[in-house]
């Protein structure tokens, strides 16, 4: 890529073409070597370690921590958590990033740095400040438990449901740490794509919700799938406001994350790293899913650009 | 199928699932290194309910940091029972959240701590840095692992047992106070709990000693075999309690007050004990001490009320904010 430019501002080296710079030949072999060791060193012996301390005792013990009772649930309260968050960011990154991108209102700018603020904020601190609301001696915590309310309290209490500490308030953390990735990702998308589609849209008779579901979901067709994985991810992985708001109820209220952190302590490492490389693993293939929607979503920008 | 039969379905399949046994679930919040003894334990406890009742009981477990565990019900996580690291934790549960009486502690034998247990080094084998006593940790270059004061209950016991040493043997609470200020000035990391810091020594070995609950250590030890590690008992420790106690407004609210009073009880029974002796806690019935107490080594210990006037002062002296941990760990 960085070729084009330098050729283009060199024309005299147009004999010398084949070699791409000027430097020496062991400053370039130094340079390679060190970002492949930097490379080796941080990104694969890591997944490496992962995957050899979880087959360390065979296949059969690998396989046997995620047969455990502890672990299933774990894996269903992650699979849950990322069903409830997942969707409710995608409803919310769409209208957001609709509004921001393609209307001009009073205080657009706040909206979208309240977008970024989980971003900004420590996971610790998001799950903090769920335990500052819904805790017993939070503000709303106290109006939970019956006897306090006329009939919210009882009836929450009768229904057994329970904020944090439980499944609700780990939803709640997971949605909040979540929240910028499918906005962020749409909103220089859509700005980029401006109105005019729309307005040929509209002028020619379709309705709003036709204009949105013919001209600007596809448009921003790929950009929402890339969003969606990079938040599954996110909300699959999330170890810190989660483990805030958890409680740490063993088969209850531990999620994928937590329950590697439980498994560790117990000098359990085998099962440690088996669901740790399940974790790993979903990681891996979120990757790929995305070099996937990269490379198509490239193309797409591409032919916009070419269009404009 | 109209809409009435299928009501009517669901209604039924309801009443069905609430005709059956029934299905208790507890939650027993405790505190870093009980994990192992409470996975036994529920089994056991489950098997006797379900003989004496017919009910099927399952016990929820949920471990960290004594202070943080505490710091959690208090938020509202709805503990039935709370098997935490001492009393000094349980306190501002009853005071501070009011969800159980403030003389929790004389409703159980033996001030509700059906265990006992003390704190003693763990050191690589063979000793190399030759740890003997409290004295070889203020020592310049030996590295002192022991988790924060302020979340596990372990390392109160540990500062404490280290205090009270001082106090003895170099005559005075400010002394006392210097020795302990030097002996986490060779604290590499502070974990904020006791199986974090074990994790810490054992697993990523760092540090020359660990400061360790006897059980913990002795965990250790037959995790991990005698030929890595060695167990040292200083010439003083301190007599931990570590208490339990049924949490009244949750209890009561769920409607499970009766399992988990005998939840509790069940620790103190011959059967109770038993577990608790093989996990290496000091029992606290006397058939089973005469059975188990032949496993812990004989040392000097002293206890919280007499050397320091109980938890209520020790907290607001020694671990309340701008208290003498936070002066030492400040310099």
């Amino acid at each position: 890529m960085s070729a084009a430019p330098s050729r283009s501002l060199t024309p005299r080296s147009a004999s010398a073409a084949p070699r791409a710079t000027q430097d020496p030949a062991w400053a370039r072999w130094l340079l390679t070597g060190v970002a492949l060791l930097f490379v080796v060193l941080f990104l694969v012996l890591p997944l490496v370690a992962v995957f050899t301390e979880a087959l360390r005792r065979g296949v059969g013990a690998y396989l046997a921590a995620f047969t455990e009772a502890d672990a299933l649930s774990a894996l269903r309260l992650t699979l849950l958590t990322a069903l409830i968050a997942v969707p409710a960011n995608l409803v919310f990154g769409v209208a957001a990033a609709w509004a921001i991108a393609k209307f001009n209102f009073f205080g657009k700018s706040l909206l979208l740095t309240l977008i970024d603020l989980p971003f900004a904020v420590s996971p610790v601190i998001s799950g903090l400040i769920y335990v500052l609301i819904f805790g017993l001696q939070g503000w709303c915590g106290p109006y939970l438990v019956s006897g306090a309310h006329p009939w919210l309290g009882s009836w929450l209490n009768a229904h057994d449901i329970q904020i944090i500490f439980a499944v609700p308030g780990i939803v709640l953390a997971t949605v909040f740490v979540t929240f910028p990735f499918v906005a962020r990702e749409l909103i220089p998308l859509m700005q980029a794509q401006g109105t005019d589609e729309e307005y040929a849209a509209i002028t020619l008779g379709a309705s709003g919700w036709q204009t949105f579901r013919r001209v600007t979901l596809p448009n921003i067709k790929w950009g929402l799938f890339y969003g969606v994985i990079l938040c599954n991810a996110r909300a699959m992985g999330e170890f810190g406001a989660v483990s805030v708001v958890s409680g740490h109820i063993r088969g209850e209220t531990n999620t994928l994350p937590l329950h590697v952190e439980i498994l560790y302590n117990e000098y359990n490492f085998v099962a440690a790293f088996a669901v740790a490389s399940l974790l790993a693993l979903l990681a891996l293939a979120t990757l790929i899913l995305k070099s996937l929607v990269e490379w198509r979503y490239s193309r797409v920008l591409e032919s916009s650009k070419v269009g404009a | 199928m109209n809409v009435k039969s299928i009501l009517f379905l669901l209604f039924g399949i309801t009443a069905a699932l609430g005709a059956s046994a029934k299905d208790v679930q507890l939650l027993n919040v405790s505190y870093d290194p009980t994990r192992e003894l409470y996975v036994e334990f529920n089994k056991a406890f489950a098997a006797h309910w379900l003989a004496q009742t017919g009910d099927t009981v399952t016990v929820k477990q949920s471990h960290g940091g004594s202070g943080k565990q505490a710091r959690g019900v208090i938020d509202g996580l709805p503990a039935d029972v709370v098997t935490l690291a001492l009393g000094g934790d349980i306190d501002p549960i009853a005071s501070l959240a009011k969800l159980l009486p403030t003389d929790w502690q004389t409703r159980l034998p033996h001030n509700s701590s059906p265990y006992t247990s003390t704190i003693v080094f763990l050191v690589r084998k063979g000793n190399p840095r030759h740890i003997n006593d409290w004295d070889d940790l203020v020592r310049s270059g030996v590295s002192v692992i022991t988790p924060n004061p302020k979340t596990s209950g372990g390392a109160r016991w540990n500062y404490l047992a280290a205090w009270a040493y001082a106090k003895r043997h170099q005559g005075g609470d400010e002394a006392a106070q210097r020795f302990v200020a030097a002996l986490f000035k060779n604290v590499p990391v502070l974990d904020s709990g006791a199986r974090g810091s074990t994790t810490t020594f054992v697993q990523r070995g760092i540090g020359d000693v660990l400061l360790a609950w006897e059980n913990e250590a002795f965990l250790a030890l037959k995790e991990f075999g005698a030929d890595a590690f060695e167990i040292v008992v200083p010439s003083l420790s301190i007599l931990a309690e570590p208490p339990v106690a049924l949490v009244d407004r949750v209890v009561d609210r769920r409607g499970t007050r009766t399992v988990a009073q005998a939840y509790l009880e069940f620790l103190y029974s011959e059967k109770g004990q038993d577990i608790i002796g093989r996990h290496f806690y000091r029992p606290s019935e006397p058939a089973a001490i005469a059975k188990y107490g032949r496993q812990f080594p004989q040392v000097e210990l002293v206890t919280i009320a007499s050397e320091f006037g109980g938890w209520a002062a020790v907290q607001q002296i020694h671990f309340a904010d701008g208290g003498v941990f936070d002066q030492i760990y400040a310099k």
